[in-house]
């Protein structure tokens, strides 16, 4: 494998010589990975869980990034994942910063994340699973290949079910190319765990099992206005305490899937906003009109009258 | 005799490191990359079989080191090429082409004089090899 960074220190002397000590901080400024855990921090709210694991991950990485160095270590870490957690909880957003997190410590060679589900690997007549399982398999090398909702992958009620093919091949790749590429599992929590139960391969190859818990309402508040901000929005006091209502309300009813469903609430919101803005049109908009979300504008939801507003998108 | 063509072919050659590297700048400049072998020397053979399917969309040299390593494990015995086909707009054509594999023996060619009219000689190559049935040239 090639690493770039990695011959910046401890080649001074002669020649291939192992270093015998490291300076720890210039080895952690050199792969400029606490940019990317502040941003972290800094863009996802809460998900403190995760956020430590997260940490942990990286220091487990950087250390065995030395010890490599000091050829102290001569096998690959298992770096396969597995994220479980509710519709909404920033798994796929996760993801994305661990790639990144991966090709700063030199653990994937490009970065990049191929996102897929059963259908991008599961072939719909015999002999097409085996070369699609692998397409995808070789667009993903030297990165992360990140598969959504894995446990359609098995199907225990049809034993013809192309799936399991699908399986096989992942496995024998997960454990063969440990180098070329990272997978990382996502999906519900329960139904992850019947998965891994049924496919006991699965389980042990995956190093770090990640649970994304539910947001609360505060952070749920937090994430609605971080959307605005980058959206150029914002709240009127009143609007924010009508959206706070919003929030305890929409957590009672039906199909809730935590940052999706408050992002499809401001999308609803800022359609409001605008058709109020255009309904008196001989006047002159001033920017700060344009930014303001009026409490009207929260309040006309449906979720306030009792029936929970139709997210057709949801699973 | 040793065969030459497409890129590199006066170097010794290349190792597996050299042609991951190569490949890798076929990607990095977004070409599809294609695995092709023959057991016909022949220069003018131009279009040999396809190893799989053009591999498009790869970021990572990773993988096409696996399917020529699984074409090696068949086609061990034949020639073997890489090439880079650049799809962007006004060079639609392939770009780079090398030979990763190589019969242990090439038999190389025998040259055919044809007297013809007038003392004309006419010139053609034939192949060795290719005197044996498509399949069983190589084997020794």
């Amino acid at each position: 494998m090639a690493h770039p960074n990695l011959q910046a220190v401890g080649r001074e002397g002669s020649g291939e010589s192992v270093p015998s000590s490291i300076d720890l901080r210039q080895e952690f400024d050199a792969v400029e990975i606490a940019p990317i855990l502040a941003q972290l921090d800094r863009e996802l709210i809460g998900l403190l869980p995760v956020k430590s694991r997260i940490r942990e991950i990286a220091s487990l990485l950087l250390v065995e990034r030395i010890r490599r160095k000091m050829s102290l270590a001569n096998t690959y870490p298992t770096l396969h994942m597995s994220f479980t957690g509710n519709p909404g909880t920033g798994k796929t957003t996760v993801a994305m910063r661990m790639a990144g997190i991966l090709h700063r410590l030199g653990f994937v060679r490009r970065g990049h994340v191929i996102s897929v589900t059963r259908d991008d690997l599961v072939g719909q007549y015999i002999g097409h699973t085996a070369p699609k399982t692998k397409e995808i398999l070789k667009k993903a090398m030297g990165g992360v290949l990140f598969i959504d909702e894995a446990y359609y992958l098995y199907r225990p009620e049809n034993e013809r079910d192309y799936g399991q093919e699908a399986i096989e091949i992942l496995l024998q790749v997960m454990e063969a190319q440990r180098e070329d590429l990272v997978v990382v599992l996502a999906g519900y929590r329960d139904r992850m765990e019947r998965f891994f139960q049924s496919n006991p391969g699965f389980r042990s190859r995956i190093a770090h099992h990640i649970d994304f818990p539910d947001y609360s309402e505060a952070e749920l508040l937090a994430i609605a206005e971080l959307m605005l901000v980058e959206q150029n929005y914002r709240f009127s006091p009143e609007a924010r305490d009508a959206f706070t209502r919003y929030i305890a309300l929409r957590k009672t009813q039906p199909l809730f899937s935590n940052a999706r469903s408050i992002r499809n609430a401001l999308d609803r919101i800022r359609l409001r906003q605008a058709n109020r803005i255009v309904a008196h049109l001989d006047r002159v908009l001033t920017s700060d009109e344009l930014m303001a979300i009026e409490a009207n504008d929260v309040l006309a939801s449906r979720v306030f009258s009792g029936g929970f507003d139709k997210e057709r998108t949801e699973p | 005799m040793r065969i030459t063509q497409g890129c590199f072919s006066f170097l010794p050659d290349l190792t597996d490191e050299q042609i991951k590297s190569q490949v890798q700048y076929c990607l990095d400049n977004g070409w599809a990359v294609n695995i092709e072998f023959t057991d016909d020397p022949h220069p003018r053979n131009t279009y040999w079989e396809m190893w799989g399917l053009p591999m498009f969309d790869l970021r990572d040299a990773a993988g096409i080191m696996k399917e020529l390593g699984d074409c090696r494990r068949v086609y061990g015995d034949r020639y073997i090429r890489i090439s880079g086909f650049d799809s962007s707009h006004g060079w639609e054509s392939v770009r780079i082409s090398f030979i990763v594999n190589r019969p242990k023996e090439e038999p190389g060619f025998r040259l055919d004089r044809q007297e013809a009219v007038g003392r004309n000689i006419r010139y053609t190559t034939r192949a060795y090899a290719a005197d044996r049935p498509e399949g069983e040239r190589y084997q020794s």
